[in-house]
């Protein structure tokens, strides 16, 4: 594959295979607009980020990617239904205040959305919990209890009991590891050896 | 006045004055037959003309928007924060033009032109100019310039209300808009802030209908009421509440109706001096277009109909203490531009400063302004060496 896939966050890399060419995406939190970048780049997709930090607004501009600055705690009602392709939404469903909500608002705008975030469930995090008797710290997860923007961290087994209740359907599921490479023996035992999930998902 | 000009200023500027002999026909069906626009222009207008920028000015605003005229300026144009050399509109490699709108005060023909038909001042016989034909008359300048398209026309409040007309008016005119402090069309909150402005100037026993001038006289009360309701309505309750609080101008109270706390001496400073510098009419006319301007009128009232005739890419910022021009405003047109598929990019400021932080040096406007002309720089297309020299 070309370079440009080779730079791309690996989470990011595994979203953009369900990506179609010359679609449309929004992307929730799409810090400085990497995925949104390579997407435009090499398969003409045409989309819009929501982003709140001012330094990651001003590295999109600079880049070209048109992004909106607009609060995900805030509500996506300026988007009516059905009018995107796919809605992303990389690392960002653990920091957000109704998650819930917020993946039917996903399914409500888009026709699939695709969404990732660290597995609680990740075996360094068992351990960690089991060992110190304290909230888990790692380098994917690197905040104290009291001070951490991830107030709703969930491992795979909640992600898909939320979908299952809300009747969403999971199209494809993978994991990577602490590299955020796939590899075939995190397939083995994915809720315990992946550390981040990738859900594609649709109504 | 400076002392000297900073490095970072356009320098010692000399107004042009261009005048134009097509009749305009306005928007009210009225006709100019001739007109005369004074602009300023900044920087070096490249080879193919591809590099310029128009600046679209405000309520008061006019065509002086960077640098000094002389050494004897006690302050330089009115977006200096924005305009020169480095700064976010970069003069070293944009040529920036900008003109006083028609109907104006400060040199392009408005109601203190002489009226070719009587001989005298227009006054109020001055047609009722809207956003569309200041759009028409800057498009004409544009033509005389031989600017064919204009890198981007940029604007703040009313100035912004301008660019989203090039947008759809000229679409491919222009590639790109900024939309600053903006809005799709004014709220009835405005327009009534714009109507007490104009009772207050209409009122005002040396108004004479409008034909001061023939009195020898300037509805000096008025304008400058009309200009402290305004001003007020330009800064935020917190800006005030750090600027004034409720300090007195003197030690005490004096139980009387005079002005005494320091934001009353404020306003009233504010005022005198506009009231001495502005036409009244002139300020009765921008407010009407103010509350004209409506570019849904010919889209069934929709304005992603009405945006989606634009070809431009789109920046919009806001500000959050900006209640005049609230960021929901600026959301509105935020929004029909992703519904019409249109590129933009939004940035909501934080600042005290309400609508006048537009005009000011904020760190983080300045930084993602900066970056958005970085995007208008790249997107000047490469000159096409003609054949020969």
């Amino acid at each position: 594959m070309s370079t440009a896939l080779d730079n791309l966050r690996p989470d990011l890399s595994i979203i953009q295979q369900w990506v179609k060419p010359n679609s449309q995406v929004l992307d929730l939190g799409c810090g400085k607009g990497e995925l949104l970048s390579f997407l435009k780049a090499e398969k003409s997709v045409r989309g819009y980020g929501l982003e709140i930090s001012p330094e990651k607004i001003t590295h999109c501009i600079s880049n070209g990617i048109n992004v909106i600055e607009q609060n995900l705690d805030s509500g996506l009602s300026n988007f009516k239904d059905n009018s995107i392709d796919t809605v992303i939404m990389a690392q960002a469903l653990q920091a957000v205040q109704q998650p819930d909500v917020l993946v039917e608002e996903m399914l409500r705008i888009g026709n699939q959305a695709i969404v990732t975030f660290p597995n609680f469930g990740y075996w360094r995090t068992r351990l960690y919990l089991l060992l110190k008797g304290r909230m888990p710290m790692s380098e994917s997860l690197p905040y104290n209890w009291y001070d951490t923007p991830n107030i709703h961290l969930c491992t795979f087994k909640d992600f898909e009991q939320l979908c299952h209740s809300k009747g969403i359907r999971i199209l494809n599921k993978t994991v990577v590891d602490d590299q955020h490479n796939e590899h075939w023996s995190i397939g083995l035992w994915p809720s315990m050896l992946g550390e981040t999930a990738v859900y594609h998902i649709s109504r | 006045m400076p002392a000297q000009i900073p490095d970072d200023s356009v320098g010692i500027i000399s107004p042009k004055i261009q005048r134009f002999d097509e009749p305009l026909t306005l928007r009210s069906g009225r006709v100019l037959e001739s007109y005369e626009l004074i602009y300023e222009t900044y920087g070096e207008l490249n080879a193919d003309a591809s590099n310029a920028i128009l600046i679209c000015h405000a309520l008061s605003g006019d065509h002086h928007a960077a640098g000094y005229h002389s050494m004897e300026d006690k302050r330089p144009g009115w977006w200096d924060t924005c305009i020169g050399p480095g700064k976010a509109i970069d003069t070293n490699k944009f040529f920036v033009v900008c003109l006083n709108n028609l109907g104006g005060c400060s040199g392009s023909t408005g109601p203190t032109s002489i009226n070719p038909e009587t001989g005298k001042a227009y006054g109020p016989d001055f047609p009722i100019v809207a956003v569309r034909d200041w759009v028409r008359s800057q498009k004409r300048l544009a033509d005389f310039l031989n600017i064919q398209q204009w890198a981007a026309v940029v604007g703040g409040s009313l100035g912004g209300m301008q660019v989203l007309r090039w947008s759809i008016q000229y679409p491919d005119r222009l590639r790109h808009a900024l939309v600053i402090a903006s809005a799709p069309k004014l709220s009835a909150q405005n327009i009534a802030f714009n109507e007490v402005a104009r009772q207050a100037i209409s009122k005002d026993p040396d108004f004479h209908q409008g034909r001061y001038m023939d009195h020898g006289v300037v509805p000096k009360t008025g304008l400058s009421q009309a200009r402290m309701l305004g001003h007020l309505t330009y800064m935020s309750g917190d800006a005030m509440k750090e600027k004034f609080g409720r300090e007195l101008k003197t030690e005490e109270l004096s139980f009387s109706f005079n002005p005494e706390f320091q934001v009353e001496s404020y306003l009233h400073y504010q005022g005198q001096k506009f009231s001495t510098q502005f036409d009244a009419n002139t300020y009765l006319l921008m407010t009407k277009a103010l509350d004209y301007f409506d570019p849904t009128v010919d889209h069934d009232g929709d304005l992603v109909k009405c945006l989606s005739q634009a070809q431009c890419k789109f920046f919009v910022t806001s500000f959050t203490t900006d209640w005049r021009f609230a960021p929901d405003r600026s959301e509105e047109i935020v929004n029909a531009l992703m519904q019409a598929d249109k590129d933009v990019s939004y940035a909501c400021i934080e600042s005290e400063n309400g609508h006048d932080a537009f005009l000011l040096p904020i760190p983080r406007y300045l930084d993602v302004f900066s970056a958005y002309m970085s995007r208008v720089e790249a997107d000047i297309p490469a000159i096409t060496q003609a054949g020969g020299q």
